[in-house]
């Protein structure tokens, strides 16, 4: 009530119909009460539907949406490393540097994409395509070396595979 | 009980209920395990590893915890394997620990400290960087040094658990784990000061009290907390005869281990530049500095004048509800031994209608911890959130327990915890919906409805949800029916309670009052009321009750911690009665402008941390306390003026040398009566809400009082709401001010121009101008009709 409690305005519209609707399949899943179990494919769609990261606005439509306090979807969002926080790049390269794929050359991959689009981990290149990530174990080490792009991997990686990937891409 | 079962701890035998946690149990039996994020009344998230130990067969040590008993379980606290799981846990958590404790102001308190001088080493293995963490802002009362945090998460699960509001958060992961608010944004729960207390660390610590003084410097002194009619016990913090801080003393029938926020920080309003330091008496228009005894006898002159020229029923005496029984039954005895019976201490209230039926004294009609046993309750004109933040807490775990709490409250009150039904309606309108909700129990229960109502209730219909509420509260084996303190300030109040009395009675539910102030209990029994002796006797011809007293000028008026303009309902009205008085007598402690406009001496009298005395709270309880700290400078506690007061008038009965001989000698006439609000039924107009504009006039959490007025860090905090017109958009839109900034209210005679704010939670057609804050204090009365045009 009064003053400090004056509602802002609802965020509720940032959610378009097509992700509301996802969303309602993933909180029927649950008993009615628990809403709130839906929030991490909430903030997956709502992160594509934004682009591949989550605003603080996306955030608190989400809370708004399940009825969560917003920081308690923050805290989702920052405990998860594949939520983005900020503006990534069109392209998301999640290299994996955990030990297998380490002892098999992870660095090698790192070092072919600096040399190729000019970044490092945690960095977007100037022309918004590529963004290079570091990430732990994705499960794939039968394949290590590996990234994750977009959605899918690409394992037993050397710098002719990772042009040939990188060059189909728009 | 007969199913406990057996378990051993250090070799000690010891029986426990099934599911009790291996710590509780070593609590009870007074055997140590250290701990940091396990707390009693908070959810077990055993994530700090603390509390490890050993246990006979389990391979690895078991926090104590989360780790329920079993039979014939052979706990070992102490052992080699215990205490080097303990150490270990110790180093982890010291690794990211600044040593920053000779600035920390936890240190001395610090649970962290006191763990590692027994389970730290003296040298950290640890040489690599340590982690740095930028602290936030999270508003006036608590300071945040994030880097000290050990990610207990105490403070997340008060606000989700206790607070009702989740507002801090563990966000990040691992060794990047923060603890903070969501962005930048201030804690905003009326309880937040408890996060200080469950802190094991120096992360978060009070901000009044930074850098102002080490634990073992300080003494203690317990009291009594002055701004509600809970009465939570305080422990009062001094060094070199100065207020520190004031923490919670346990008592698990009040207030458990917590503190509002009000009581908490109240305190950082004593030292106020305005405090009355010496005693002043007005000579012309000038304000001089005089001894107590000048000051004295100037205020007996003046009022034997009065006495004199104009009689004794010209004299009168209003009290702050929230002064102690002490000073209210002397301050009856002065006036009544001067032969007036004009003296009060319901300064908010305008609807006198029902006082004579009124019960010897208000309570809640329950104790405070049955509160947390009902299936249902029913809340009538009560922000009790903010009024009462204790009962809130109480109320709160009854309905997560799955009462069903609903309320009838003028404003959509934003509370925190689920309400099964909230009607909000006009103030003028409740009276309608309480018998609304009455016929539909008079029907379910098929009891006769009492004198005169039935022909009124034929033009009221019962609504869907008027039945619910009626249904849940007849169908509950244990409700309760509240009438808060928002409603006891309405014009309609007579009729409300009659109505929440009936609705009680029908549904088999206990009825109760949450009264303002600290001691309106009190005050019934201590006489401070026109028609009734001290101890409850009615007298054949009463007084003069507060509203007429502040609406007209009076011959002499003795002031007890009364701000007229804002202690009372009727604003500027009040001020300029007292202004036209021939004389009025304030014993205040603060000097306010205004104050030194109306008053004629003023007399420095201390709040209530220093001085001794009794607060009757709302369960009938009698809680006397001791002076924390001696007064400050000249200031005098009011019983003992009042006492020397009465011997210059050479009254008998003025001869007490302690607080203590005061209270037994009320108590001798009152005895300390039980708790019964059964009074006379008295039937309700029921006339239909008028049309038009109307004030509602919610009474802020920090305007209650004097010293709640002066502690700035509460003026600071996002629940001290500004002077301001709320109306929702559709009533705005119509009273053609919509898109108006400003605001010109007119009611009665008074006028005041006032920043406009859109707030849904105002029903239609009323405006809601909070009275007790700054810049409101011209209208004349909380509520009523009001005129409003662009300003």
């Amino acid at each position: 009530m009064m003053a400090q409690h004056k509602k802002s305005a609802s965020k509720l519209p940032l959610i378009n119909d097509e992700s509301r609707a996802e969303i309602d399949q993933w909180i029927a899943k649950y008993p009615p009460d628990q809403k709130q179990s839906a929030v991490m494919a909430a903030l997956r769609i709502l992160q594509d539907q934004n682009g591949g990261y989550l605003s603080e606005d996306l955030i608190e439509a989400t809370a708004e949406y399940l009825k969560m306090p917003p920081i308690a979807v923050y805290e989702v969002a920052t405990f998860y490393s594949m939520y983005e926080l900020e503006q990534v790049g069109r392209h998301k390269i999640c290299v994996c540097t955990n030990i297998s794929c380490k002892l098999c050359g992870s660095d090698d991959v790192l070092k072919h994409l600096q040399q190729r689009l000019g970044i490092g981990p945690g960095e977007t290149s100037d022309d918004g395509r590529f963004t290079v990530k570091e990430v732990e174990c994705l499960g794939a080490c039968v394949d290590a070396p590996m990234f994750q792009l977009g959605d899918s991997y690409h394992g037993k990686l050397t710098p002719q595979r990772i042009d040939e990937i990188l060059d189909g891409l728009d | 009980m007969s199913d406990d079962i057996n378990i051993e701890i250090n070799g000690m035998p010891l029986q426990a209920a099934p599911g009790t946690m291996v710590i509780q149990v070593a609590d009870e039996a007074g055997i140590t395990i250290p701990r940091f994020c396990y707390h009693k009344k908070l959810s077990v998230a055993a994530n700090c590893r603390m509390c490890l130990v050993e246990v006979e067969k389990a391979p690895k040590p078991l926090p104590a915890c989360a780790t329920p008993v079993t039979e014939g379980m052979k706990v070992f606290t102490r052992s080699e394997f215990a205490i080097e799981a303990q150490k270990s846990v110790m180093e982890f958590l010291l690794i990211n620990h600044p040593l920053d404790c000779p600035i920390c102001d936890q240190g001395g308190e610090c649970d962290l400290q006191d763990i590692a001088m027994g389970y730290g080493k003296d040298v950290s293995r640890f040489a690599e960087k340590k982690r740095v963490v930028p602290s936030k802002n999270i508003g006036p009362l608590i300071a945040t040094d994030m880097t000290r945090c050990i990610h207990c998460t105490r403070c997340v699960r008060f606000g989700q658990e206790i607070g009702g509001i989740m507002e801090l958060g563990a966000y990040g992961r691992g060794e990047d784990t923060r603890i903070g608010t969501y962005m930048e944004s201030a804690v905003s729960s009326e309880m937040s000061g408890n996060v200080i207390d469950l802190c094991p660390v120096g992360a978060l610590t009070s901000k009044p009290y930074r850098y102002r003084g080490r634990p073992w410097e300080n003494q203690q002194r317990e009291t009594i907390a002055a701004h509600d009619c809970v009465g939570s016990n305080l422990e009062v913090e001094l060094r070199r005869n100065t207020v520190m801080r004031v923490l919670p003393r346990e008592n698990e029938a009040i207030n458990e281990t917590w503190l509002s926020d009000r009581d908490r920080f109240s305190y950082t309003g004593l030292y106020h530049e305005q405090r009355a330091r010496h005693a002043l008496i007005k000579q012309g228009d000038q304000w001089k500095q005089v001894d107590w005894q000048i000051a004295l006898n100037y205020a007996v002159e003046g009022i034997k004048t009065v006495q004199q020229g104009r009689g004794s029923e010209q004299i009168g005496a209003l009290t702050s509800p929230s002064a102690t029984l002490e000073e209210m039954y002397l301050l009856q005895k002065l006036l009544r031994s001067l032969g007036s019976h004009n003296i009060d201490h319901r300064l908010r209230q305008l609807d006198f209608s029902r006082s004579d039926i009124a019960p010897r004294y208000p309570s809640l009609g329950c104790t405070i911890a049955e509160l947390e046993q009902v299936e249902a309750g029913l809340l009538i004109g009560s922000c009790v959130r903010k009024d009462q933040p204790i009962i809130a807490h109480r109320l709160r775990k009854a309905a997560l327990n799955g009462a069903n709490i609903m309320s009838v409250n003028a404003i959509d009150y934003d509370v925190n915890f689920p309400l099964a039904e909230s009607i909000v309606t006009a103030p003028d309108n409740m009276p309608q919906t309480l018998a609304g909700i009455a016929r539909a129990l008079l029907t379910l229960s098929g009891e006769p409805a009492p004198a005169d109502l039935a022909t009124r209730l034929e033009n009221i219909t019962s609504h869907d949800d008027h039945l619910a509420i009626a249904k849940h509260l007849h169908s509950a084996d244990n409700a309760v029916v509240l009438l808060g303190t928002q409603a006891m300030g309405q014009n309609e109040f007579g009729e409300l309670q009659s109505l929440a009395e009936l609705i009680g009675r029908l549904a088999g539910a206990k009825f109760g009052y949450l009264t303002e102030g600290a001691n309106s209990a009190g005050a019934w029994l201590a006489g401070a009321v026109p028609h009734r002796q001290a101890g409850g006797e009615t007298i054949a011809s009463p007084g003069r009750h507060a509203g007429e007293m502040l609406s007209q000028p009076q011959g002499a008026m003795v002031l007890l911690n009364v701000e007229p303009e804002l202690d009372s309902a009727y604003g500027s009205q009040a001020l300029r009665s007292m202004q036209e008085s021939d004389f009025v007598v304030a014993l205040s402690p603060y000097i306010s402008d205004s104050l030194k406009a109306c008053a004629d001496v003023i007399l420095p009298v201390t709040p209530f941390i220093e001085m001794s005395g009794t607060f009757i709270n709302t369960e009938g309880h009698w809680q006397s306390f001791g002076a924390a700290v001696d007064p400050l400078e000249e200031a005098k506690p009011a019983w003992k003026v009042l006492r020397v007061l009465g011997n210059l008038f050479e009254f008998d009965g003025f001869d007490q040398v302690t607080s203590e001989e005061v209270r037994d000698e009320l108590r001798a006439i009152s005895g300390e009566p039980p708790m019964d609000n059964q009074s006379a039924w008295q039937c309700p107009q029921l006339a239909p809400a008028g049309s038009g504009l109307q004030r509602i006039g919610h009474l802020p959490i920090y305007a209650v009082d004097s010293l709640v007025r002066r502690a700035q860090p509460l003026q600071e905090t996002t629940d001290a709401i500004a002077a301001a017109a709320y109306m929702n958009e559709q009533t705005a839109d119509a009273a053609g001010v919509g898109d108006a900034a400003y605001v010109l209210v007119q009611q009665d005679n008074s006028e005041v121009r006032l920043p406009l704010v859109i707030d849904e939670a105002v029903p239609a057609q009323c405006v809601l101008i909070p009275y007790g804050v700054t810049g409101s204090e011209t209208l004349t009365r909380a509520y009523g009709p009001i005129e409003l045009q662009r300003g």
